[in-house]
């Protein structure tokens, strides 16, 4: 029975959201975008743990074990795979050269032959980026005919680069790293993934920091249409219906939001879970079937999402007698009390606490204290940001008209203003410490390189053996190339076996040798011993003339060529200085023809310097190199080499929470114009005064203003506070990443005015004296 | 017709249509210092259109406003909104206090929009609440003080600036009998003491009674009863 | 109004001469039409042969103002059931001005200007009466309430028949 009469009530109210004209429909409608990007959010939540799982096992699965030292003699189900991974303007292409060795060689994931000499199978990615008129440079690079496309179970995500081409004479180039014979595909001894417990943290965060303005805004949305809805509910109390009831009612207009933000939710889902196949986010891709959320919490997140609405509603409400003739809000709502408001953000630091300083080592998050922690700092800000409107807005002094007017009207219902800027301080609040999290881990991951940039900006290892000279000349007519800078180089021992000291040698001709040391003089034949090199104690015990010295000695059971060398009667010394990749060398400098002509194993190593103002000059050398061979991978050089996931996780959140203030900014324009209707007569009589519409428009930009300057203020200590105590949880230095911090508070001011701008031609429109028309 | 010599505020062949409904049609008005001139008609019949283009609220899509021998048709908003500042005063059916300022702050706001100071302002707003019986609601906020007190607090704010015409749409309309016309008696002993002109727009004879002439609009045309007889 | 049970009633107050109770209830009522001696010296004639009255002394000089009146008992039941039962509410079926109209329109006049004429009067009458009203004390302002009223009644009436003299025409013609 009573059930029954909730479910009466509820219904109704649902009624009368959609039947409730133009204003009732937008009210529906925005509670149910915000629901819906909530619930959108959650289900993708909930899907991604499912997605990485599934493309961790694909991963597995292609897995071709290259740097094995077991040999695998040929046979009748092996093949040789050599490693040709290479880049085109900054995306990376997996690449492999096959040769099945016999016919039960087992085919890799997601091909149904091996592609014949000359021929390749392709991801649809590439076959797309190779179609593209800009590609002629990768055509170029990879000359092969595309016989096959390689099937979904062979990738990793919809928008990967990948490719097999059949070769021919591979076993000759086998050599333990980049070219191997092997004869299956997959990891011989899977491991679990381990994951970093700070990335857990990460994520952890990230999800609590976007969903939580997503909860605030959906707990100010069912608070949409303030006195329109009050009139309703009286006049529900004038024919009749009880207190129960109109709340009920009430909630039921809420419901109705939720409701149609939850089918709103599932399509958002489904349209992202499409795009999510479109997109390559941190360099990596997805397939739509990856995201599945677990049914469990997909039905979870469908019974929480409206029951919350309902609750919401009433819990709002509580504060509020409805009564037949009009809504009464309890005469003068309490003074705000600051204790249990501070509880909320002391309460979450006291669960982070005592995780402080277990980031590394493995150290280990407790999940729930993280979340629990995080959200109740975030809740705290919604907590004490009405105390402190109020605190302030009560404290300030009335100056000219429009201050006045804006200051008047925050005394009066601090308790609105507060509300709507909630979301915002919670968003901003989790951004900065998020992306403090972010910039000071990502410290922690970066290396500063010391390569000069100013000598070289690309680097290509040659194969052993391979020409140093030809192999420069190639580079010296490659486009775009300026200074080509070809240095070989290997180590020496002084016993054909396991040798005692080792030392480096650096062969190049005379403008080569001198990148690396300074010369006296310098002709071809001559041998340098390098001083002031760094970790370099053996060379002066080495560096005695006609001892014997050997290149690619053997070590243990792994035999090596021993190609001696006599150290020459003529030493010239050289003082070792800062070469390109900002290293100081020890040991031997040799001219080429100092070098015996049986030792193989030296490997050349050439520096670029590019002409930057040639488009694709990168493109140009990585093709050179190709032609040298497929297996070479050329370097580019960055002054600092920086974990690009980070990069873009940073800006995914950065979007993200522009996204989510956008929302909330929307939201603040409806209330914003709702209030402007709601005050159309005012408007017009004051326009009859002659106020200035500047005076009019100030005031609504300090009444937007105000609230959000406090809040942000408010959201910016919280934040940095937050920052500063999962920064500590990760044991990373504390440093305040004040970019961020300008940057996000930046885009919450950014927001005050667009939706200042925006509801300023309403303003305007109300400012006409039509306003004043009664008939 | 020409504009009555030596009259504060006169109009004609005044035209003003909302779209298609069409408010004034040739109307004519004209007042003189410390004149009650009552614009009477049914509902509808274009009285408060008529007001709103004598206050330079609302331009007439033709004819011609003259105030003080210049002519408000043809005024930019700008110039419309700083007499509107400086002359003018405005009394509204509903008082249209702004609900979250206090009544002596309501009172003293026209002087703040004319860049009096805040002290200044309240002072000289203060004395008008007084003669208009209502200083002991300085501190209040128009939510909290009766609809008689509110209109008198209004007729105190179109007073403040000694508007040399004051406007008053219906001032009388939201109230009972009593407090109507304590309000039209104060309004008109106010008026009368600064020489003001009042334009009193109203449906009710018994309020029109407080006026010098009456001009009765139907249909968008006036018509002067003085002259009538 | 019955001037006799008015004189009455001041009477109840304690004896008067004549002449006082006219400058009483001129006073008291008689703003408009003061009363004539020859009216309060019928009436009260009137009221000594009904019993309702008597003459409690005479002053010197002789003269019907000069005699002193004082009130019975059954004067004052008779003011007593005077008070107590209600007015006739007048309706003013015959008007005048209702005939006016009427005719002008029959006879093919200008009905509006007739309306507007006695609309102008009408309003000069309340413009008198409020200006009274504002000098007067209490009293004053009672009466003359009582008349703004009535009057204004006959205004929205002028107003109503102006707003409705097509239809009139129309049944006028028929």
């Amino acid at each position: 029975m009573r059930a029954r009469q909730w479910a009466r009530d509820l219904a109704m109210g649902a009624r009368f959201a959609f039947t409730g004209g133009r204003e009732g429909w937008v009210r529906v409608l925005l509670t149910a975008v915000g629901v819906g990007l909530g619930v959108a959010l959650l289900l993708l939540t909930t899907a991604i743990p499912s997605a990485l799982n599934v493309r961790h096992e694909r991963e597995e699965a292609r897995l071709d074990y290259t740097y094995s030292s077991k040999r695998v003699p040929k046979a009748d189900d092996t093949f040789v795979i050599a490693d040709t991974d290479t880049v085109f303007r900054d995306k990376d292409v997996r690449g492999r050269l096959v040769e099945p060795e016999g016919p039960r060689a087992p085919l890799p994931p997601g091909l149904a032959t091996y592609p014949a000499p000359g021929e390749m199978a392709v991801s649809p990615a590439l076959k797309e980026l190779l179609a593209s008129d800009g590609a002629k440079l990768l055509r170029e690079r990879l000359p092969y005919r595309i016989s096959a496309t390689i099937g979904e179970s062979g990738l990793i995500g919809s928008r990967e680069l990948a490719y097999y081409a059949g070769a021919e004479g591979l076993a000759a180039k086998i050599d333990g790293s980049r070219v191997a014979r092997i004869d299956a595909y997959g990891d011989p001894n899977p491991t679990p993934s381990e994951t970093d417990p700070v990335l857990v943290l990460l994520v952890l965060v990230v999800f609590v920091v976007l969903l939580m303005p997503v909860a605030v805004f959906i707990a100010a949305a069912v608070r949409f249409g303030g006195e329109r809805r009050d009139r309703r509910l009286a006049a529900l109390r004038l024919v009749g219906s009880d207190s129960g009831m109109t709340r009920r009612i009430a909630a039921g207009e809420a419901l109705a939001g939720a409701l149609l933000g939850l089918v709103l939710g599932t399509v958002f889902f489904l349209i992202g879970r499409q795009v999510a196949g479109s997109v390559e986010v941190l360099g990596t891709s997805v397939f739509p079937s990856y995201l599945n959320p677990s049914p469990l919490l997909a039905v979870l997140v469908a019974v929480a999402v409206p029951a919350a609405a309902v609750l919401v509603t009433l819990f709002a409400l509580r504060g509020v007698v409805i009564e037949p003739l009009g809504v009464v809000r309890t005469a003068r709502p309490a003074r705000r009390r600051l204790w249990w408001r501070l509880l909320l953000p002391l309460g979450g630091l006291v669960l982070l606490y005592p995780m402080i300083g277990q980031g590394r080592n493995n150290g280990n998050f407790n999940q729930y204290l993280v979340t629990g922690g995080v959200i109740l700092i975030l809740v705290g800000i919604t907590a004490l940001l009405p105390w402190i409107v109020e605190a302030v807005v009560a404290r300030l002094g009335s100056g000219a008209v429009a201050w006045q007017l804006a200051v008047r009207r925050l005394q009066l219902s601090s308790g609105t203003a507060a509300r709507m800027v909630n979301g915002i301080a919670v968003a901003v609040a989790g951004a900065i410490a998020l992306q403090m999290l972010f910039a000071g881990v990502q410290g922690d991951y970066t290396k500063n390189s010391t390569n000069d940039l100013t000598r070289a900006q690309m680097q290509v290892g040659l194969p052993h053996g391979y020409p140093l000279a030809m192999a420069a000349e190639k580079f010296r007519e490659t486009k775009g190339v300026g200074k080509v800078i070809a240095l070989s180089g290997d180590y020496i021992g002084d016993r054909r076996r396991d040798p005692e000291h080792t030392t480096q040698v650096t062969i190049g001709d005379c403008t080569a040798l001198r990148e690396v040391a300074t010369l006296p003089a310098c002709h071809d034949g001559d041998v340098f011993v390098l001083r002031g090199g760094e970790y370099d104690t053996d060379t002066p015990t080495l560096a005695t003339a006609g001892r014997k010295m050997y290149f690619d000695p053997s070590y243990g059971d792994s035999p090596g060529a021993a190609t001696p060398w006599t150290v020459p009667a003529h030493l010239k010394q050289a003082q070792s200085i800062d070469d390109p990749t900002g290293v100081r060398r020890g040991g031997f400098l040799l001219t080429p023809s100092a070098l015996p002509g049986t030792a193989k194993s030296v490997r050349g190593q050439i520096y670029l310097s590019l002409d930057e103002s040639v488009t694709d000059v990168r493109e140009y050398v990585r093709n050179t190199s190709a032609g040298i061979d497929t297996t070479v991978d050329p370097m580019v050089w960055a002054a600092t080499q920086q974990a690009r996931k980070f990069t873009s996780i940073r800006t995914g959140l950065f979007v993200g929470a522009t996204c989510v203030l956008a929302l909330i900014g929307a939201s603040l324009l409806v209330s914003q114009l709702e209030q402007l209707r709601e005050r159309r007569k005012l408007l017009s009589s004051l326009v009859a005064f002659g106020t200035r519409r500047r005076t009019l428009g100030l005031s609504v930009l300090w009444q937007t203003a105000v609230p959000i300057a406090l809040g942000l203020l408010l959201a910016s200590v919280v934040g940095l506070a937050l920052g500063a105590v999962l920064l500590r949880m990760t044991r990373v230095p504390v440093v305040v990443d004040w970019a961020s911090v300008l940057a996000m508070t930046g885009i919450g001011a950014a927001i005050v005015l667009v939706v200042t701008l925006l509801s300023m031609p309403p303003l305007m429109r109300l400012m006409r004296a039509d306003g004043l028309r009664t008939e | 017709m020409n504009a009555p010599a030596g009259s504060l505020l006169s109009a004609d062949q005044l035209r003003k249509a909302y779209g298609p409904t069409v408010a004034l049609d040739g109307a004519a008005f004209s007042i003189h210092s410390g004149e009650v001139v009552a614009v009477m008609g049914p509902s509808g019949s274009g009285k408060s259109t008529l007001l709103h283009c004598l206050a330079g609220i609302v331009p007439p899509d033709s004819g011609s406003i003259t105030y003080d021998g210049r002519e408000l048709a043809t005024m930019s908003d700008a110039e419309r909104s700083a007499l509107r500042r400086s002359d003018f005063g405005f009394v509204f059916q509903f008082g249209q206090l702004v609900p979250e300022l206090t009544c002596v702050e309501n009172v003293a706001l026209p002087l703040r929009l004319n860049g009096t100071s805040r002290k200044q302002a309240e002072r000289a707003a203060l004395g008008w609440m007084e003669r208009l019986e209502v200083d002991d609601l300085k501190g209040k906020r128009p939510g909290e003080v009766s609809g008689g007190q509110g209109q008198r607090v209004a007729v105190a704010r179109a007073l403040v600036t000694e508007p040399r015409v004051l406007f008053a749409d219906e001032p009388t309309g939201a109230l009972d009998s009593l407090n109507g016309e304590r309000v039209m008696v104060l309004l008109t002993d106010a008026a009368r003491s600064t020489n003001a002109a009042v334009v009193l727009v109203t449906h009710e004879a018994r309020v029109a009674a407080y006026s010098d002439r009456e001009i009765v609009v139907r249909d968008g045309r006036s018509r002067d009863m003085e002259r009538a007889v | 109004m019955s001037i006799g049970h008015t004189l009455l009633g001041l009477l109840e107050s304690g004896p008067r001469h004549g002449y006082d109770l006219k400058r009483a209830f001129d006073e008291k009522f008689g703003h408009d039409r003061p009363l004539h001696y020859g009216q309060v010296y019928s009436t009260m004639s009137r009221l000594l042969k009904h019993g309702l009255v008597e003459v409690d002394g005479i002053e010197a000089g002789g003269g019907p103002e000069r005699k002193r009146y004082a009130i019975t008992d059954a004067g004052i039941t008779d003011v007593e059931h005077w008070l107590a039962t209600p007015e006739k509410p007048e309706e003013y079926l015959q008007s005048t001005l209702y005939t006016k109209v009427v005719l002008a329109l029959h006879t093919h006049r200008d009905a509006a200007d007739i309306l507007d004429t006695q609309r102008a009067e009408h309003l000069r009458s309340m413009r008198v009466l409020t200006d009274r009203k504002r000098k007067g004390d209490l009293a004053d302002q009672l009466i003359c309430d009582h008349a703004l009223f009535h009057l204004e009644a006959d205004l929205r009436w002028l107003e109503l028949t102006a707003a409705r003299l097509d239809k009139l025409r129309e049944a006028v013609a028929k």
